[in-house]
């Protein structure tokens, strides 16, 4: 039965279609975030990172720490683009 | 990993999964692909992932106008059951005085004439009618292609290798090329940093930014340097901006792609790093928030999720390096500077012609390496 559990709330990808992917081959979270976009949403990864992770570790026998975890860039969590005006814009 | 192949072809974006693929589909079935990180993991898959007609010089507009051709029958031509979301709502190209103005038609004529692109050169009240919420003061017109648009690199770029494979290619990822070996002035192997040796009589070198660290091997010095360019993305909005809007006077780009988000992007080569640096700087949210909001004053209550950087292969003509080179068996296809995504497509058909030994459908011999020793330079001047 194919598992509807959700690995990516923001993308809503189930842990079936993370799955298959390790299967094809995407043996990193850069690489399932490329063709998926898990971890692309307002979150940024912070609720699938790591269960992918696992699952990569489970498919391929490797150790947790062995699985790269993917860059967190700014502005971290989504933020308005008025409030990086500052002072410039009254009306912001 | 096989330890002979007919070519080797360096870089697993874009261009090299192209080449691999045009290679195979010709019968020249040996080919073996080195990336040193994954696919799409370089200048390809962090590119703002545009299409267009709007160049200026000849040989760009012959060259874009065949691959987003190419584009629009990709996903079929390949077998490639997700697609390439691709996304043809135009390029408007703004201008804010006379002389750009008169460029822009110049551009237009020529690339109207030459490959019937259907370009057009907008008044401000037509530019209203497209994109509503843009900011016009000070505009004087623009220049306008419907077909232009976007495409998702890495689909491109997966769809390409996956058609490749089938026909027998082999791809190795995380292999990086440490040595290439030359015997007199003629190619015969490559090494990787696992310590493999792969004999072959025809390397390509598509490394992108890297692609002069690979030109040192064969001792031939390319005229390429590295450059950060960055660029964010926001939140998922209903659909709003048909068109990707950019501003030579502000360095600035935008778009709306088919997910919904905004990719917002700001050029600031004179203060960008030169070296292979890909962090973010805090500078560019800044940079971006006033910018961009000043084109289009209603995103400021848009929210931004993610910001990042990639690396342009620059040139000094901001022009690709293509085809033969003095080391026989050495190809280039490197040196995009910043608008190679859009034509991985047909400059792979193109190169996989020039290693058979065949004439190319297009004449690419402008963009030899030879021009930095003639000076037949061909600056591009439509570029971000």
């Amino acid at each position: 039965m194919p598992d509807r559990t959700i690995v990516c709330r923001c993308e809503d990808l189930t842990l079936e279609e993370i799955r298959d992917l390790i299967k094809k081959g995407y043996q990193s979270i850069e690489e399932i975030k490329r063709v998926s976009r898990c971890g692309m949403g307002p979150c940024q990864g912070r609720g699938c990172r790591q269960i992918v992770a696992q699952e990569i570790a489970g498919a391929t026998g490797k150790n947790m720490e062995e699985i790269k975890m993917p860059k967190f860039r700014p502005p971290v969590k989504p933020i308005k683009l008025s409030i990086l005006l500052g002072g410039e814009d009254k009306n912001a | 990993m096989r330890n002979t192949a007919d070519v080797v072809v360096i870089g697993g974006g874009v261009h090299g999964c192209s080449i691999a693929y045009h290679l195979a589909q010709k019968g020249i079935k040996n080919v073996v692909l080195l990336e040193k990180n994954y696919l799409a993991s370089g200048g390809t898959g962090r590119s703002a992932a545009g299409i267009r007609h709007q160049f200026g010089t000849e040989i760009n507009i012959r060259l874009s106008a065949t691959s987003i051709k190419m584009m629009e029958n990709l996903a079929g031509e390949l077998d490639y059951p997700h697609g390439i979301d691709l996304m043809q709502g135009g390029y408007m190209m703004l201008a804010y005085t006379e002389s750009q103005l008169d460029q822009f038609k110049k551009n237009a004529e020529m690339q109207n004439s030459l490959m019937n692109a259907g370009t057009k050169v907008l008044s401000v009240d037509e530019i209203v009618r497209i994109t509503p919420a843009l900011n016009t003061e000070g505009l004087v017109g623009a220049s306008f292609n419907k077909r232009d648009g976007h495409v998702d690199p890495f689909h491109v770029t997966q769809a390409y290798a996956d058609a490749a494979k089938r026909l027998g290619v082999e791809i190795n990822t995380r292999t990086e090329v440490v040595d290439i070996i030359t015997e007199g002035n003629r190619v015969t192997g490559v090494v990787t940093g696992k310590g493999e040796v792969i004999s072959t009589p025809a390397v390509v070198n598509a490394a992108g930014p890297h692609g002069a660290i690979i030109g040192k091997m064969v001792g031939i010095d390319i005229p390429l340097y590295p450059e950060r360019h960055q660029i964010l993305v926001t939140e998922p909005l209903e659909m709003f901006l048909p068109c990707m809007v950019i501003s030579f006077t502000h360095g600035t780009y935008f778009k709306q792609t088919p997910h919904g988000s905004l990719l917002l992007g700001v050029g600031d080569p004179e203060h960008e790093v030169k070296d292979f640096n890909q962090e973010s700087t805090w500078q560019f949210l800044e940079d971006v928030a006033r910018k961009i909001t000043y084109h289009m004053p209603a995103l400021k209550n848009v929210r931004i999720v993610r910001q990042w950087a990639g690396l342009y292969d620059i040139t000094p003509d901001s022009q690709a390096i293509l085809g033969k080179t003095d080391i026989e068996g050495f190809y280039l296809d490197v040196g995009w500077s910043g608008h190679g995504l859009q034509l991985g497509p047909v400059v792979g058909k193109l190169m996989a012609q020039v290693i058979a030994g065949e004439k190319p459908d297009i004449d690419i011999s402008v963009m030899s390496i030879d021009r930095f020793k003639t000076g037949a330079l061909i600056p591009e001047p439509a570029c971000v």
